[in-house]
């Protein structure tokens, strides 16, 4: 077979999934939550009567929307070239399965996209066009769109790995039953699990920004609006997203039991199973290097009794069994994250109920630094659901090398190759021009009575401190 | 064949071809401003062009999405071909894509530093209509199929014909992005877009000649196509009404009319779109495979034609309602941002 420094065709193109997907993941995992987040800052706004000493609101929303633009677009660009990778490097992939979930990610267009762009040009570019209600209205259809299309893409990435309502004839799967395909067995958990990180990440990213602000002395009204939002988001979230996490634990061994004995690194499925807490899974010896781990533990969580029996890895053939170190410590990271947010969360409560969320430094300090703790933990869970669904690109029934394109070796190298330095020059310089607009912050947006030309613009005070 | 296998890919195709015509229009025009963007030389005037597309561009675009995921839903095996056989133009294009895509929000912020995003408007722009038509140019001529699958190199599709179909696309493009700016600014933009209007659409025109005599000189099917009798008569209206629309188009332009100069050119590139229509059908990769034999599942078909029927009207609602919202034109200096 063909290979560039020594890495076959598939390799290459599981390589080039993976690094666009990653690269692409990031944006909508942020404007998923900084949607709703804005929609809410627009009610909150309206439902105020658009009093003056509430106009925190509507800076902060101008504001936010400004960083909306500029992610949002991050994401769309980087989500077309997804699109089409399938059919460029994915062919066979896209014709054994195209007749099953083509129709999931058609209905994400239709349903999404284009209510998603056509919506954001008026949200964009409307606040002096439209009344204020019906750029309320826009804003919130904004944050549906992005919803509904998470609906239909984690649908459409579930039945990969917990396929549904199909037959399999001559290496095509066709269908049978179109409930049951959208709504597969692991569908209803992944989606609540990734809608949930969405709204964390978000939530992170304005605790921390309003945290930043309140260390600083600027937009002080803002900041502690900014404060009490996230942080109430975190404290309810990230307990929730616990629960969610070990139900969709629990789908995940009984549909892809190999893939939780590699999250687990349980080699030996006839005894009680502890909770690794670190070691080096050995996958040519079978076995883990230097654990350190909680007797039972494991059992408990996942048949939630001590002596609870599940498959190990030795229970599948070899070339059964999903890449075991990435996944095992993917995992890890993504659960540490968890746990580290709901002491954010509870932590941050329990300041707020003693009214000292503004007096201690130290925890606003703390969490100025979090923001990117959600993006992490998004990563590290898909390469946990992902590379633990290997060998397989539809689970059960089409293996990840037979699902290539016809495509030679190093065609694949030379496109791989643009896209990591396309990708890397554009979307550092992206994300440098969103940390500089958080710097500058609510200053960059024009006072609230644009919208209301009537009033005067002198009653308007702003909570602006610091210098811009 | 029953009834429905025959029916439903022929919904599917007419139903696809729509959204790729509304692309080309759409994104035309916006990747055509993106291409007549370095004739601008002043800062002020670049603001104005580029403002004139910026509540539309995401909008536009996804009908590329549209007409991508439609391919691969109603024509699995198609889209299973055609993409590794034109995978180098499509990469190439969304490079460009993105480029362009993030200059619309990056340019504004990176002020009074936004030299770079000026540059990757432009070219990004111009390389990902110059792909498009390499794509249509590869598609045109023969891919190469055994047992259902691309059987070709990855470098087949680069021909003298397809690198015409590319430079081809550009002119089309920066016309429609000409007379876009006719209809939707007016002082130094507009003149200055008229005064380019008159070449780009004599070079389209040309371009249009060009590929009507090589098409059938180089593939029998198609002569036989248009020059059989009684085909013959009922054809030769497509360029007796080009012929009238780039008089049409060249009179607007001529005489400051503001929407006649974009609907000519608007029709002007149907026509185009509906003769290699004419020249083709129904082979979806010609000549080897119909839209029949790339059809997928008629219960496929069906589930995603239900959400169709009901959504695209939908869709088209809040487009029009959004390219009313920012209608007329857009004087110097005036902007969204």
């Amino acid at each position: 077979m063909e290979t560039v420094a020594g890495i076959d065709a598939t390799l290459l193109a599981r390589i080039q999934f993976a690094f666009t997907i990653s690269f692409h993941i990031i944006f909508p995992a942020f404007t998923i939550g900084l949607s709703a987040f804005i929609a809410t800052l627009e009610v909150l706004w309206l439902r105020s009567g658009q009093q003056h000493d509430q106009a925190h609101y509507h800076t902060l929303a101008r504001f936010w929307t400004k960083i909306f633009a500029v992610s949002f677009a991050m994401g769309v660009v980087s989500g077309i070239v997804l699109s089409y990778q399938i059919g460029t490097n994915w062919s066979r992939f896209s014709e054994a399965v195209g007749n099953t979930i083509g129709p999931l990610l058609g209905y994400e267009v239709l349903t999404a996209f284009f209510l998603e762009a056509s919506f954001l040009g008026v949200m964009l570019f409307g606040w002096n066009r439209v009344p204020p209600w019906l750029h309320m209205l826009s804003s919130i259809v904004v944050a549906l769109g992005t919803a509904l299309s998470g609906f239909w893409i984690l649908s459409a990435n579930s039945w990969m790995q917990t396929p549904a309502g199909f037959e399999m004839r001559d290496g095509i799967a066709y269908p049978v039953d179109w409930s049951e395909i959208i709504f597969n067995p692991s569908f209803p958990y992944r989606f609540a699990h990734m809608m949930i990180a969405t709204y964390l990440t978000t939530s992170l990213v304005v605790l921390a920004t309003g945290a930043r602000y309140l260390l600083a002395g600027r937009f002080e009204r803002e900041a502690r609006t900014m404060v009490h939002m996230g942080l109430g988001m975190v404290a309810v979230m990230a307990p929730l997203q616990l629960l969610v996490g070990d139900l969709h634990g629990l789908n995940t061994l009984e549909h892809q039991p190999a893939k939780i004995a590699a999250i687990e690194a349980h080699w030996d499925g006839s005894k009680p199973a502890p909770f690794v807490i670190f070691a080096w899974p050995d996958e040519k010896a079978e076995r883990n290097i230097a654990e350190l781990s909680v007797p039972h533990a494991g059992s408990l969580v996942l048949k939630h009794d001590p002596q609870g029996l599940f498959p190990g890895l030795r229970d599948f053939k070899p070339e059964d069994r999903p890449p075991v170190v990435p996944v095992f410590f993917a995992f890890r990271l993504m659960l540490a994250i968890g746990l580290l947010m709901i002491v954010i969360g509870l932590g941050g409560a329990l300041l707020w109920w003693r009214k000292r969320l503004f007096e201690s430094r130290r925890y606003l300090s703390f969490v100025a630094r979090c923001w990117p703790l959600g993006f992490i933990a998004i990563l590290a869970g898909w390469m946990v659901t992902e590379i633990g669904r290997q060998p397989w690109v539809a689970y059960g029934l089409v293996r990840t090398a037979q699902a290539t394109s016809p495509v030679a070796a190093p065609t694949i190298a030379l496109s791989l190759l643009l896209f990591v330095l396309v990708y890397c020059v554009v979307f550092s310089v992206g994300i440098v021009y969103v940390y500089r607009m958080l710097a500058k912050g609510p200053a960059l947006v024009p006072h609230a009575p644009d919208a209301l030309p009537n009033r005067p613009l002198s009653v308007v005070q702003r909570s602006d401190g610091g210098p811009a | 064949m029953s009834n429905l296998e025959y029916t439903l890919p022929v919904i599917w195709a007419l139903l696809i071809g729509f959204s790729v015509a509304l692309y080309v229009v759409l994104d035309g025009f916006d990747l055509g401003i993106g291409i007549l963007f370095p004739f601008y030389r002043k800062e002020a005037d670049r603001d104005l062009v580029m403002n004139s597309v910026a509540p539309f561009w995401d909008g536009n675009e996804t009908w590329l999405v549209m007409g991508g995921a439609g391919l691969w839903v109603a024509f699995p095996k198609a889209y299973a071909i055609v993409m590794p056989a034109v995978y180098l133009p499509v990469i190439v294009m969304l490079l460009a894509l993105i480029f362009r895509g993030v200059a619309f929000e990056f340019r504004w912020v990176a002020k009074p530093r936004h030299r770079k995003w000026d540059i990757a408007f432009a070219a990004g722009s111009t390389i990902a209509a110059f792909a498009q038509g390499a794509v249509l140019g590869a598609l045109l001529q023969e891919i190469r199929v055994e047992n259902g699958a691309f059987a070709g190199g990855s470098l087949d599709w680069l021909t003298p014909f397809s690198l015409m179909c590319g430079v081809a696309l550009v002119v089309g493009y920066a016309l429609l992005g000409a007379t876009w700016l006719m209809m939707k600014t007016s002082g130094n933009v507009e003149l200055q877009a008229r005064r380019m209007g008159i070449p780009l659409l004599f070079g389209l025109l040309g371009f249009i000649v060009l590929v009507s005599i090589w098409t059938p000189l180089e593939i029998e099917r198609i002569a036989q196509r248009w020059f059989s009798i009684p085909n013959f008569y009922f054809l030769s209206q497509v360029p007796l009404a080009t012929l009238l629309l780039t008089w049409l188009c060249w009179r607007g332009i001529r005489k400051n009319h503001a929407i006649t100069p974009f609907a000519s050119a608007i029709g002007l590139f149907l026509l185009a779109y509906a003769g290699l229509v004419i020249s083709n059908a129904p082979y979806l990769v010609p000549p080897s495979v119909t839209l029949w034999q790339a059809a997928a599942h008629p219960s496929s078909q069906v589930f995603f034609l239900i959400g169709a029927t009901i959504l695209i009207p939908l869709i088209l609602v809040y487009f029009v309602f959004v390219f009313w919202l920012f209608r007329g034109k857009l004087k110097p200096g005036e902007g969204y941002h």
